[in-house]
């Protein structure tokens, strides 16, 4: 095959005394997609951060397009011809789209002002290669997440690299978006350049790779030509141990019904964002919200959490009538949210494993407003244990925990308030697959437990797997509820698109 | 890992905090203008004069770690200063109600600032910034822009200038006073539930409020603190000057605010403490009093502490990398 575009070798990496990468070899050739697979805190992403110059490596080479480099920048890499897509965006929220684009390599025309028509034309055609329809003097801020991820593809491409590398470029993008980003990752294949692709979805991995390399805690376990790596290989590779890929669920035979309601409604800027849903949860049972961006499922946990004005017709909790119009309400009758973006609404990532996993309980732990240290130490070390958290002491900061061990804490930290009902919105989202397992196994000894748990998920197979009972929302509306057996994909994706509409509430 | 609730273990942020200081006294032993460095009473006089900004320091720290900030403190010194001297003064009241007059006075604003950043949602700066204009302006309005003064001063004002003799040296008891403002906002962050809201909110308020934190509460609280602690430095200055100045304080939160940074605590909020700023308060009030017995002009001084601040952050942001 081709000559290397870029091959590290022999690259080690310590963060504070921690072995992040160890001895870790990767080669990208020209014209190939190498996936970059691997559980979270494997250290995938400090590896791509080292060939991007965002960090430097402890020990090893990196060598791009035959010289040896040592990358003190950013900027330095991308004038060698690396480009990297982060996971967390890097773009400027109140710049516009075309200063984002050019950010550090502004078009200089003459006397070397910034030559503002050159740079939109540019601008122009970068977005367009994208397929991303903006004009390009709107504020990056403005934009949908998933506009922001193409802009920053767009600047990535702007910069002519060679060796561009993308940490989880899907993540929240919309069907027909990713298909165009494939469509443009072939295109840049055939114009020689080498993609590190780094990714949880398995569909992704075989659509796209040409090769994988699997990372598992900071060493490169294998790499191979992807017709060569069967599914359960590579599941072993990452994990460590063989994992089935079936989602097992215990049904638990119902109990009473823990939290219900005949219709809620919640009013949004531009119109209704839940129109009168209803619901019935009971004792040990899961049951699951399947909906589109849009669809108001995560609008139904936070109004039941009392995070959103809501109009209630109906509500019981514990089968009383019941109101909640705040969280400290909602938690004071038992319910829990997860929130769906642990980074921001979820944990004090600056603030260790211990307070966060004892923050909620904090009034019960701390009686007269006085902290009783053994206590708090009594059940952060129950939540560790629990959850089996991996953490070199509770004292541990969240942020630097893997994604996997970090939304155990924000489990632990509800579990720790005893909670009758969960509201789980997006339990699995961006940790691996061990970690989701792990959160499978705790979903169901919950509900033996007498939890009832109300989930949210955009993975399909998670929701269906896990759901005793799926209702579908489709623009606010309940347009199909269906017990375990009906809920085939087929029905549930109609349903979501607006299909199956069976009228408004239903008990 | 920092100063915070809880952990008592000398952490590596007190340690950075430590060295600043140590390096501030090291230059005291070499330049110690004939050993005038090396006599106890220059450090009692260095932590008198600490002791009246460091108690402004310490409600600073908690606004702080909030991720707010508080501009009004220096104001409210010559508001709560004006109180205490027309109440000791004109009013003639004793002192067991003029001095917690005036530390009200000072917690009635801070109830005013917390009000509009916790529930107004104003920004702290804006708020405090518009607290700042309207105390200074209620002292010169409350004095008709002159100063309190009474010959002989009022006994309460000079029961505050009193000292102590400890092992044969006086200190004043603003420095006592001091101290226990430490130990009443130490406690207060580490040892209350309040405390860990307090680091929950300024680490990240919508976590903190989707946990069931009672934010607005905790925010006022922290604001409601520390204009009472401006209020009882507004009397301690004032007993030293032995007037209300409704000019007095000026810049005042300026020194606090550099107090809590030189310490380590971070104006992002969620870190830092008390500890920390108490360290921050002695490296700054070491340094002035350092380059005082060396006979160094005012200029100079200000200078010199300037760049010291910019080289304590430096220090103190190289420690967080990796």
């Amino acid at each position: 095959m081709t000559a290397a575009l870029a091959r590290l070798s022999g690259i080690g990496k310590i963060f504070s005394g921690h072995a992040v990468l160890e001895d870790v070899d990767f080669e990208l050739r020209a014209g190939e997609v190498h996936v970059l697979a691997g559980e979270n805190g494997a250290g995938k992403s400090t590896l791509i951060k080292i060939l991007g110059g965002v960090h430097a490596a402890d020990a090893g080479e990196v060598v791009v397009g035959g010289i040896p480099r040592r990358f003190r920048s950013v900027q330095e890499a991308a004038r060698a011809g690396v480009a990297v897509i982060h996971q967390e965006l890097s773009l400027a929220p109140a710049l516009s789209v075309e200063d984002n684009l050019f950010l550090g390599r502004e078009r200089r025309g003459f006397l070397g002002v910034v030559s503002a028509r050159a740079q939109r034309r540019a601008a122009r055609a970068l977005l367009q290669r994208v397929g991303l329809a903006v004009d390009p003097r709107v504020a990056v801020g403005a934009l949908p997440v998933a506009a922001r991820q193409l802009v920053e593809i767009a600047k990535a491409l702007g910069q002519d690299a060679r060796v561009i590398a993308m940490d989880e470029p899907t993540s929240s993008l919309a069907r027909t978006e990713a298909e165009r980003l494939f469509a443009l990752i072939e295109e840049l294949k055939r114009g020689g350049a080498g993609i590190v692709y780094i990714t949880h979805r398995m569909e992704e991995i075989y659509r796209l790779a040409d090769r994988i390399s699997v990372l598992r805690d900071g060493r490169m376990i294998l790499t191979r030509p992807a017709g060569e790596l069967d599914r359960a290989t590579l599941v072993r590779a990452m994990v460590g141990r063989p994992l089935d890929e079936q989602i097992h669920r215990e049904p638990v035979p119902p109990g009473a019904e823990v939290l219900a309601a005949d219709a809620v409604t919640v009013r949004g800027r531009t119109g209704l964002l839940l129109a009168g849903v209803g619901f019935a949860l009971r004792a040990g049972e899961v049951l699951g919200v399947a909906g589109l961006a849009g669809s108001g499922s995560s609008d139904l946990l936070h109004a039941l959490f009392g995070d959103r004005r809501a109009e209630f017709r109906g509500l019981r909790i514990g089968g009383r009538p019941a109101q909640v119009r705040s969280p400290r309400e909602a938690m004071g009758r038992g319910i829990a949210l997860l929130t769906a973006d642990r980074k921001r609404s979820g944990l004090c990532l600056s603030l260790s494993v211990a307070e966060n996993a004892t923050l909620a309980a904090l009034p019960q732990l701390s009686p007269g407003g006085i902290r009783r240290p053994r206590r708090e130490a009594a059940a952060a070390a129950r939540g560790v244990t629990a959850l089996r958290i991996r953490c070199r002491s509770a004292a541990q900061t969240v942020r630097t925990l893997s994604g996997g061990n970090q939304q155990k804490v924000a489990f632990a930290k509800w579990i720790e308030t005893r909670p009758r009902v969960l509201l789980l919105d997006e339990p699995t989202r961006g940790i691996d697959v061990g970690a989701k397992h792990e959160v499978y196994d705790l979903i169901n000894r919950w509900t033996a437990e007498g939890m009832g748990i109300l989930l949210v998920s955009s993975e399909l197979p998670e929701l269906l797997g896990l759901a005793d009972r799926v209702i579908v929302l489709h623009r606010g509306r309940l347009t199909a509820q269906l017990d375990r057996r009906e809920a085939t994909p087929d029905r549930v994706i109609a349903a979501a698109l607006g299909g199956e509409d069976r009228g408004g509430t239903a008990a | 890992m920092n100063a915070r609730p809880g952990g008592f273990s000398v952490s590596r942020e007190v340690l950075f905090a430590f060295a600043a200081l140590a390096v501030v006294l090291g230059l005291g032993s070499v330049f110690h203008a004939h050993g005038l460095f090396f006599k106890p009473e220059t450090h009692a006089l260095a932590l008198w004069a600490v002791s009246g900004y460091g108690i402004l320091a310490c409600g600073m720290t908690v606004v702080i770690v909030t991720a707010g900030i508080d501009l009004s403190v220096g104001s409210l010194v010559a508001l709560a200063g004006i109180v205490f001297a027309m109440g000791t003064m004109n009013a003639e009241w004793p002192g067991w109600i003029a001095v917690p007059a005036a530390v009200l006075v000072g917690a009635a604003c801070g109830l005013f600032s917390g009000t509009l950043v916790a529930l107004l949602r104003l920004q702290p700066f804006i708020a405090t910034l518009a607290m700042m204009a309207f105390a200074r302006g209620m002292a010169k309005w409350l004095t008709g822009g002159v100063k309190v003064q009474k010959m002989p001063p009022p006994a309460t004002v000079e029961a505050l200038n009193a000292k102590l003799a400890i092992f044969g040296v006086d200190v004043s008891i603003s420095v006592f006073l001091f101290l226990g403002c430490v130990a009443l906002t130490a406690s207060f962050l580490r040892a209350l539930r309040f405390g860990r809201y307090v680091y929950a909110i300024g680490d990240n308020e919508e976590a903190a409020r989707l946990s069931g934190v009672p934010v607005r509460l905790t925010k006022t609280l922290a604001y409601v603190l520390c204009g009472a602690l401006a209020g009882l430095a507004g009397v301690l200055f004032a007993a030293v000057e032995r007037q209300g100045n409704p000019d007095a304080g000026v810049g005042y939160e300026l020194t606090a605010i550099a107090m809590v940074v030189v310490g380590g605590t971070s104006l992002m909020g969620g870190r830092g403490g008390v500890v920390l700023t108490v360290l921050g308060a002695l490296t700054i009030g070491y340094l002035r009093k350092i380059l005082d017995i060396n006979g160094v002009p005012t200029p100079q001084q200000l200078m010199i502490t300037g760049g010291i601040i910019v080289l304590a952050v430096l220090v103190q942001s190289l420690k967080t990398e990796g």
